[in-house]
């Protein structure tokens, strides 16, 4: 096949990349520009925007031997990723960037255009597995897997994914790239939101959304027990940086517990009130295939790297609900909710959903 | 492999290969007074004299560099300097709007840190200068200008510039004339006593010598403050231990491609026409860029209407294509060509230019592959195009 391998500049999309080849594909890599200028980002080794990290993109290619280009996809990014990023905040939502990245730019912009250019295929560094039977599995690594957030794809989009990497390990993935010769073996791994060079999430959101000061009320007692500079700074769930005028009634610690943008409000309590055994979400894709019929039991995970709880899932016109069978924190709208089947194989997505309460 | 890019770069002529091959196996610092330096500095004299006779300077007005950036930022920066000090009052600079980014970012740079001023000079619908508009320039800051650059031919439209007209304007107000000749010398006739020009830019790897060696012709009577400091080599001008093999390469590579111009552009010109004419007929809705007559022999630049340059690059490069979408890079993102711009073309032609230039070693078998290959490309470039609409 003709295949187009996006390459961050990282380890694992080189390491994808080289086994594309080496299964035989005929590869062509490319880097994704999405930064609108590219020196502002020019921090080091770290997210997917800075010039350094095409330089690594290229240098991979080259060791491996194909053709790299780097596409301008900062229109894209900023429309689709960047701005709703913030509209998702300002709404009182947490959104999952890389999700809504993968939804709309890598297995989309990117692919829509590779295939408009005759491939075949778009390869990943993905660590999920994405087999014969065309099925999307946890990756073997489980503290490195990114089915979670490859939940949104559909099933025409995974159709033209290969994911090269969901039967190894990192360390594995890191071995191999060093007997390869590649020199971002030993390159850190990238945990914060490309966009945000320095991490500083609330910083971010203040400089496009401006301050707006409004009230953290008590739930229990309906008390303005504080104040903040913009709700939407705040995540459910969250306990640090509240900056509280006075404890609680009860003296026990207090999170956030809902985020009210009409009012400009954040309402806190104490941590049993952000228990949920409920969830409802919206705009499902059913990766697995054909949309279920009725009420099916499965395993949910409601955020990256969050808890996985077993559930029934049910599906109203386009409204999941998801009955938990035990109560989970922190759970936030603007997060999807991914369904699993348990399989000794690797757990199999079912579908996602963008949870709205 | 149909290589289309001898703008970019030309293979080596087999004679400065081996002139370059025999040199580097000789020791001796040019600068060093034993027998082997001596030996060195007789082949760079020799070579010295041997470019000035090409290019029509006498061998003191060549100032060996390091190649076409380096001779754009001398002459730009260097001869700013010189008449600034000279003159504090001179701190203008006059260029055009469609020169290579080594003189565009030597001029922005003068702005921004040496409080320099800047007048553009626009071109026309083919990239043209118009030496009444240097004229105009020049009535209005004469006193106050300290250099005029503008390039002899253009590296992306191939448009060729009147340098004779706005170098004879240039002199009528004392002014020096810098020109970046880089894609003209071997392609046309350049002459720089002839020319009148004051000081000429040309580099050794678009020529057929190797890269990272060129030079500035600079005429005796203007003055440049170095970029480099050292040990006083070329007149003090370009301090720098004397590449001994790339300066004999390069002279050779100047010497042979000035004597067998004339031949060489009736060749190349035959087959530029041929490929112009089959991607016309190929891809009828193609724009041709640049001057239709006074232009590189070697230059082919069209514009793919509802395409993007980069992915017809890429899918030529898919089929062993080598061409150029001729914009500037930062990151590796392509930026619409300033030089279409100031042409008068919008975003979206700009950016869906392609140059494919030819050279010594092109044949009609390389322009068989470009029409072979090109309409299916545009098909698929235009799929691609047609993406961006939001859906």
């Amino acid at each position: 096949m003709r295949v187009l391998a996006a390459m961050s500049g990282g380890v694992d999309s080189a390491v994808a990349a080289a086994r594309a080849v080496a299964a035989g594909h005929d590869v062509t890599g490319v880097h994704l520009a999405l930064a609108r200028n590219p020196q502002t980002y020019r921090t080091g080794a770290r997210g997917c925007c800075t010039l350094e990290d095409s330089r690594d993109a290229r240098r991979a290619a080259d060791v491996i031997g194909i053709p790299f280009y780097v596409w301008d996809m900062a229109d894209r990014f900023h429309a689709d990723v960047v701005d709703d990023f913030v509209a998702e905040y300002a709404a009182g939502r947490t959104p999952n960037p890389c999700l809504r990245c993968n939804e709309k730019i890598k297995f989309a912009a990117v692919l829509d255009r590779a295939v408009a250019l005759g491939f075949d295929a778009v390869v990943t560094g993905h660590h999920a597995r994405l087999g014969p039977d065309g099925l999307l599995r946890r990756s073997v690594d489980l503290a490195k897997d990114q089915s979670y957030v490859l939940a949104v794809l559909t099933r025409a989009q995974l159709d033209r994914s290969i994911f090269p990497l969901g039967d190894s390990t990192k360390a594995q993935v890191r071995e191999e790239a060093a007997r390869r010769g590649l020199a971002v073996a030993d390159k850190p791994d990238s945990h914060d939101i490309c966009f945000i060079a320095d991490g500083d999430t609330r910083g971010f959101l203040a400089g496009r959304l401006g301050e707006a000061p409004g009230d953290v009320v008590d739930a229990l007692t309906g008390a303005v027990v504080g104040s903040h500079t913009g709700a939407y700074a705040y995540t459910v769930g969250q306990r640090r940086g509240l900056h509280l005028d006075r404890p609680a009634p009860d003296g026990r610690p207090r999170y956030v517990l809902s985020i009210t943008p009409k009012t400009n409000t954040v309402t806190v309590g104490p941590a049993e009130a952000l228990e949920v055994s409920s969830v409802r979400a919206e705009r499902p894709v059913w990766t697995a295939g054909a949309r279920p019929a009725g009420p099916f039991g499965c395993e949910v995970q409601l955020r990256a790297h969050g808890d996985v709880v077993p559930a029934t899932v049910e599906l109203t016109g386009d409204t999941l609900r998801a009955e938990l069978r035990r109560p989970v924190r922190g759970v936030a709208a603007g997060q999807a909710v991914v369904a699993y089947r348990p399989d000794p194989a690797g757990d199999v997505v079912l579908g996602s959903a963008t949870i709205t309460g | 492999m149909a290589y289309l890019d001898h703008a970019a770069t030309t293979p080596m002529l087999d004679e400065a290969l081996a002139a370059y091959l025999a040199a580097a196996r000789e020791v001796g610092n040019a600068s060093a007074l034993h027998a082997a330096g001596r030996r060195a500095r007789r082949r760079v004299e020799e070579s010295r004299e041997r470019v000035a006779a090409a290019l029509g300077a006498r061998p003191s007005e060549v100032i060996f560099t390091g190649g076409g950036t380096e001779s754009d930022n001398l002459a730009v920066k260097g001869i700013f300097w010189a008449r600034r000090s000279a003159s504090p009052g001179r701190r203008r600079v006059v260029s055009s709007a469609v020169e290579h980014h080594a003189v565009l970012d030597a001029v922005d740079w003068l702005v921004d840190h040496e409080g320099a001023e800047v007048g553009w000079l626009p071109v026309d619908a083919a990239g043209r200068l118009a030496p009444e508009a240097l004229r105009a320039e020049l009535a209005a800051h004469g006193d106050g200008v300290a250099v005029v650059t503008a390039m002899w031919a253009n590296n992306e439209v191939g448009t060729l510039q009147p340098v004779a007209a706005l170098a004879a304007v240039a002199a009528e107000y004392g002014v020096p004339f810098h020109t970046d000749a880089i894609q003209a010398v071997g392609q046309v006739p350049v002459d720089f006593a002839a020319s009148g020009v004051s000081a000429l830019t040309v580099t050794g790897h678009k020529l057929g010598g190797p890269a990272g060696v060129g030079a500035l012709l600079l005429a005796r009577d203007v003055a440049a403050t170095p970029l480099l400091h050292g040990g006083g080599q070329e007149r003090d001008v370009r301090s720098g231990t004397l590449d001994t093999a790339g300066i004999v390469a390069f002279a050779v590579a100047v010497e042979a491609a000035v004597k067998g111009q004339q031949e060489y552009a009736a060749r190349v010109a035959a087959l530029r026409d041929d490929l112009v004419e089959r991607v016309r007929y190929a891809v009828p809705e193609v724009v041709f860029n640049g001057d239709p007559a006074d232009r590189l022999p070697g230059n082919a630049h069209f514009s793919f209407p509802g395409c993007e340059g980069d992915a017809l690059l890429l899918l030529l490069d898919a089929q062993g294509i080598a061409c150029s979408t001729g914009s500037a890079c930062s990151a590796g993102v392509a930026q619409p060509s300033h030089v279409l711009i100031a042409m008068g073309a919008d975003d979206d032609r700009a950016r869906s230019s392609l140059r494919f230039t030819l050279g010594h070693t092109s044949t009609q078998a390389d322009i068989d592959a470009l029409v072979t290959a090109l309409p299916a490309a545009v098909d698929r470039a235009r799929r691609a195009a047609a993406l961006r609409t939001p859906r």
